[in-house]
């Protein structure tokens, strides 16, 4: 049952194959049988799951279910979720159960989805492994020595591994496109603002953006059509209609144009991950796509301009966690800077502590114009080359990743180079771009995956074009030997 | 730019992190790292480019200023490491 996809669990369910109580039943087993090799969930919520899989039943008998009613799925553990502990991989907050749901918890849950857990991710969806879980570190389906990426490498990982039928991300930098690359998932960041952030932990701001992670661009289209709209409570929201992403998927490819910008095929990139990339590309072109060569000139600025933007939000985001009101507080502290201080040099982790340090100083007086303004300027030109590029192409593609999976540990010494791997992702978030990575040819047992990216709210686009490649290819069918 | 340890220290009290000498030795190397890599934007000239801090660049919807939530008192109370008599308690601050 494990393998099917949404559409797949919604017939049998109304032909009466299987309850939803029996579907959420077996995925709660697989969960019990594997996820100690993986790690991937942080909580199940196996009572709650089993209530709403039985509301589900009803839902479905009484003929007023959605394609979601009855599904299987987690939720990224950044999600509020009102009775159910939300971490967000940290322990900070390992003692918080939230007042309220997330705006995508409670969306879903009016579709009738079923929430069998919340996933494990970086602390604070701070990091590109995983690694960084107060819980400890989460293990690739494909390779359990290796990462699954990160943060929502969780999410990930239990749906590679078939343990969800499908999870919710959040992505900041590509944590959801990065770690669906190196698990072999189709994952999408939508564009800032189409999914309401309230009730989602904030990491950074302006960059923030939840969506799904799923096996296959249709599992994720009927997501998103859940998930997106309008929401009064964040203010960032956008205020336009939900496209129809559903009726789309199957509309032609022929004469899309598609845009292989030339910074992300130069050095750097794994030779054997670049022509999976082309042998994907290829495929494209049989299906009546036409290829462009475009330049997204500023592409080497993204990281280092994201390395202020995003810790410079950080550390005044994160400075809510005093110990006061919520979350971890200090032992017998000797007055109110201690109590502060230690509840927070407690809480945090490593690497929250340095983004918070950095972002600290970026925005102290005196170099505020040098760092935190000059970022926002650079981030300016580099949205300006996708606007230049968008006149010529309708999508643009290239590699999720510079290489494949990497080793447990293998990064972590070294911050810098771990900020590296998220070299073609980061520059969608500052800009605001929908994109989506979806599974192609692997190089040696490892996922690979293909990054599409979309002009603005054109997140239907986007999908129909990583479905027909879907309808002609199989790579996002396959599951990891181990966990089948 | 470079960061001594004293600059460290610094930082850790505006972010209000306790940190020991050994922690902020660490950080030293880490933070320097970072900031080597967030250099590489001294290169580009920004003469006259807006600052962008919205990717859509649309301005703050603002809502009326009406009582939109209900009274959760206990609920959110009860989160609390520490409270007494519908407050939350925090070390002796006035003397």
């Amino acid at each position: 049952m494990h393998h099917k996809s949404i559409r797949q669990h919604a017939d049998s369910l109304r032909q009466g194959e299987y309850s939803s109580v029996e579907l959420t039943r077996s995925f709660l087993q697989r969960i019990k049988q594997y996820d100690g090799q993986l790690n991937s969930f942080i909580t199940v919520s196996e009572e709650q799951a089993l209530a709403s899989a039985k509301a589900a039943d009803e839902r479905l008998a009484a003929g007023d279910a959605s394609l979601l009613t009855g599904i299987p799925f987690a939720h990224k553990d950044i999600f509020c979720t009102d009775g159910v502990r939300t971490s967000c991989g940290s322990r900070m907050l390992d003692n918080f159960i939230a007042p309220y749901n997330a705006a995508v918890v409670d969306r879903l849950a009016e579709a009738g989805i079923v929430n069998l857990g919340k996933t494990n991710m970086d602390e604070f969806a701070m990091g590109s492994s995983s690694e960084t879980s107060f819980y400890g570190a989460v293990r690739n389906p494909w390779n359990t020595d290796c990462v699954p990426g990160g943060s929502s490498g969780g999410s990930a990982a239990a749906v590679a591994a078939g343990l969800a039928v499908a999870a919710s991300g959040t992505d900041t930098g590509g944590s959801i496109r990065q770690p669906a690359a190196l698990c072999g998932i189709s994952g999408l960041k939508p564009t800032y603002g189409r999914v309401s952030r309230w009730g989602m932990i904030a990491f950074a701001s302006s960059l923030d953006q939840g969506g799904p992670m799923a096996r296959s661009a249709e599992d994720v289209a009927i997501l998103l059509q859940a998930m997106a709209g309008f929401d009064a409570r964040d203010s960032t929201s956008a205020q336009r209609d939900v496209d129809d992403y559903v009726s789309p998927l199957q509309d032609s490819l022929q004469g899309l144009k598609i845009g292989l910008p030339k910074e992300y095929f130069s050095a750097g990139l794994d030779a054997q991950l670049q022509a999976s990339i082309m042998q994907a590309i290829d495929e494209y072109k049989r299906l009546g796509a036409e290829i462009v060569e475009i330049s997204l000139p500023n592409t080497a600025l993204a990281v280092p301009t994201y390395y202020v933007v995003a810790p410079a939000e950080c550390s005044s985001n994160l400075a809510r966690f005093d110990g006061v009101r919520y979350g971890h507080r200090c032992e017998d502290p000797a007055d109110l800077e201690d109590l502060y201080k230690r509840s927070r040099a407690e809480g945090f982790g490593d690497e929250v502590k340095r983004r918070i340090m950095i972002g600290t100083y970026a925005l102290s007086a005196g170099y505020y114009d040098a760092y935190y303004l000059k970022a926002q300027q650079i981030r300016h030109l580099i949205s300006d080359d996708f606007r230049k590029a968008f006149e010529q192409v309708d999508v643009i593609m290239g590699p999720t990743t510079p290489t494949t999976t990497f080793g447990l540990g293998e990064k972590t010494n070294d911050p810098v180079t771990m900020y590296l791997s998220d070299v073609y992702t980061i520059a969608v978030n500052l800009a605001g771009l929908p994109a989506m990575s979806i599974p192609v040819a692997p190089v040696d047992g490892k996922p690979v995956g293909l990054q599409l990216i979309g002009n603005y709210f054109n997140e239907a686009r986007l999908l129909n074009i990583a479905h027909g490649f879907q309808q002609v290819t199989d790579w996002h069918q396959q599951m990891p030997a181990q966990f089948n | 730019m470079s960061l001594k340890t004293s600059d460290v220290e610094k930082i850790a009290h505006l972010a209000q992190l306790s940190i020991n000498d050994e922690e902020a030795e660490g950080l030293l190397g880490e933070l320097s790292g970072i900031l080597g890599l967030v250099a590489q934007m001294e290169q580009v000239d920004t003469t006259g480019v807006e600052p962008m801090a919205h990717p859509l660049h649309m301005n703050q919807r603002l809502r009326d200023d009406v009582v939109s939530e209900t009274d959760q008192r206990d609920k959110l109370l009860a989160l609390a490491p520490s409270s007494e008599a519908g407050l939350i308690l925090v070390p002796q601050v006035i003397e």
